[in-house]
């Protein structure tokens, strides 16, 4: 009995372990790869550090290639994704909250179809975004990529959920009381209330514009207004021969470095929203 | 407070008391303008949501449908310029008549099937495991399966297409060591390729979605099943996983959802693998199109792919829940 205890449970530490390798394996190999010189990335054991460690020189060089064009896509993403985060994060948070503490007629209507937009995924919507956009003259614009970005229905949904939790009916009702008019008692006591979920809202949204692909490369021919996702995958398309793949590699990996910080400073907002659908 | 705030509180809470609801013309001044406030806040908070939701969902899908029904009409010389003439659904036979875009299609359902059960198997065990009482080392592998999830899926992508090609791949050089040489660009390796990319990036995410349900069942359930002798795999069989059914549908539905919109991996996989059509899955077929000035090509074929989804993620979930009523 004991010995097929003791086995089983070396089983599953191996199962474990093999999986870990699995998830942490090629994340490694980025990290590693980074420090690369260009010659040493094709020598060297991929999953080992060269003789000398590059990663500063790397970087360096990264930020001057092509009059840094990678300092721009980075500072682009960042206003894509934390712009378009906040007034995502304002205009769900509003639509969430009266469609959870309001009832007025169609309100159902309009949940269903935030519902809806859920379940057909943002990439099905670009290319007849695109399509129009283009019949309009948008593309290759800014706002082609900001508009879409602060329209976050998954936003609106887990809004209701935490705003029909969260915001006592009693609470708005004092405030009614005391003569504060509808958005008054929004903006000062049913958003304070709902401060940590905005963070959750805030973080999805954000994430989901930093990783986003197709919607900016169909919009930004124009290289200046691309985000770093869109650049960096111009860059491999040119197999080396503009930018050596190390930069590359290194550009890959401080794109990431935000994102992940985030996530790990962020755990319990993230899990908040991850969990909403699931746990009834 | 002000006195004045105060004051208004008083009265209101007169007006608002259990005395039923006055009629509108009675009411003064002041309880209209609040009745009027509470019956247009509804409409001025979704507004600013509502119109961008209009003009960046509502009006594509629109738009896309009503182009799907018009042709561009050439003259015969080609002097004036075309016309876009109503064709009804001549574009829609034409795009399932489409041998590249129907094989797509079929390419896509098949890397599913397989993929998808595979992944969220795996992420069911994992689930389990660390939800098992004596896992060691629980916080350490949970972040671990969980960090592919963080790392967005370009990136990802970018860092598999390093480790798939064949002059760079640590994994094939450490393969041909032992004798193994392969090739993950060929034609035959790419829908695997592609699929463990997918797997990789996605199964931390449901294994967590998994888990935290996994967490939610009442402590009681278990433990009454432990007393009576049912512990391990077949606690996992009997009490865990039926009670976990709600997240394991929901994973499967977005996996679906997922699948259908493959775009990201195979774009970046044709850097390394030339080989790969432009039209390998549904939506990069659509692109093509666009790239050929096919709009009204590429806005049926968006509209099918939509409407495909449509019908596999409500048809699973049906299914599903008729399974579920009839047990």
């Amino acid at each position: 009995m004991r010995t097929t205890d003791r086995a089983g449970r070396a089983g599953v530490i191996a199962v474990l372990l093999i999986a870990a390798l699995y998830s942490l394996l090629p994340v490694w190999w980025l990290v590693v790869s980074a420090t690369k010189s260009s010659s040493d990335l094709f020598s060297s054991n991929g999953f080992w550090f060269a003789g000398r460690i590059e990663l500063v020189h790397n970087v360096s060089t990264l930020l001057g290639v092509q009059d840094g064009i990678f300092g721009r896509w980075l500072l682009n993403s960042v206003l894509y994704a934390v712009g378009g985060a906040v007034v995502a994060t304002l205009l769900s948070s509003m639509a969430g909250y009266v469609l959870a503490k309001y009832t007025f007629r169609g309100r159902e209507a309009v949940f269903n179809t935030v519902l809806g937009a859920i379940l057909i995924p943002a990439p099905l919507f670009a290319l007849p975004l695109y399509l129009m956009f283009s019949a309009t003259h948008v593309v290759n614009t800014f706002w082609a990529v900001f508009v879409p970005s602060v329209v976050s229905p998954f936003g609106v949904y887990l809004a209701r959920i935490y705003a029909a939790a969260a915001v006592p009916d009693e609470l708005l009702e004092a405030g009614r009381l005391d003569g504060a008019g509808e958005f008054r008692i929004f903006r000062s006591l049913a958003l304070r209330v709902l401060q940590p979920s905005l963070v959750t809202i805030f973080l999805f949204q954000f994430v989901t514009i930093w990783t986003n692909y197709l919607l900016p490369s169909l919009m930004l021919a124009n290289d200046r207004l691309q985000p770093v996702t869109v650049g960096l995958v111009a860059w491999k398309e040119q197999r080396g021969q503009t930018v050596p793949y190390n930069l590359i590699i290194t550009g890959s990996l401080l794109s990431v470095v935000p994102i992940v910080v985030m996530f790990l400073l962020l755990q319990r907002y993230w899990k908040a929203g991850l969990t909403s659908g699931s746990v009834k | 407070m002000s006195p004045s705030s105060v004051a208004t509180r008083a009265r209101s809470k007169v007006r608002t008391g259990d005395t039923p609801e006055p009629s509108r013309s009675k009411a003064g001044p002041a309880r209209r303008r609040r009745t009027d406030g509470r019956r247009w806040a509804p409409l001025g908070f979704l507004a600013p949501f509502g119109t961008l939701f209009a003009v960046t969902f509502v009006a594509p899908i629109c738009y896309a449908l009503y182009e799907s029904l018009y042709k561009l009409h050439r003259s015969g010389l080609g002097l004036a310029p075309p016309s876009e003439v109503f064709t009804g659904l001549s574009n829609y036979t034409d795009a399932l008549g489409d041998h590249a875009f129907t094989a797509s299609i079929v390419r896509v359902v098949l890397i599913g099937l397989v993929q998808v059960p595979l992944m969220l198997g795996l992420a069911l065990v994992l689930a389990l495991l660390l939800d098992a009482r004596r896992t060691p080392f629980k916080r350490f592998f949970r972040l671990g399966f969980f960090l592919p999830y963080a790392i967005p899926g370009v990136i990802g992508g970018l860092m598999w297409s390093f480790l798939y090609q064949p002059d760079v791949s640590p994994i094939a050089d450490a393969l041909g060591r032992i004798g193994l040489h392969v090739d993950f660009t060929s034609d035959g390796m790419l829908p695997w390729s592609v699929g463990n990319m997918l797997t990789w990036g996605w199964t931390g995410y449901n294994m967590i979605v998994i888990h935290s349900a996994l967490k939610a069942i009442p402590g009681e359930f278990t433990e009454a099943a432990e007393l009576d002798g049912c512990t391990g795999w077949r606690l996992a069989w009997h009490i865990k996983i039926p009670m976990v059914r709600p997240a394991l549908v929901m994973t499967t539905v977005f996996s679906i959802i997922g699948m259908a919109q493959l775009y990201n991996e195979p774009v970046i996989m044709k850097a390394v693998a030339p080989n790969l059509a432009g039209d390998w899955t549904p939506i990069m077929a659509a692109q093509n199109e666009v790239a050929a000035n096919n709009y009204h090509a590429a806005a049926t074929r968006s509209v099918i792919l939509a409407l495909v989804i449509f019908v596999l993620s409500f048809g699973f979930m049906r299914f599903v829940n008729k399974r579920g009523g009839a047990q």
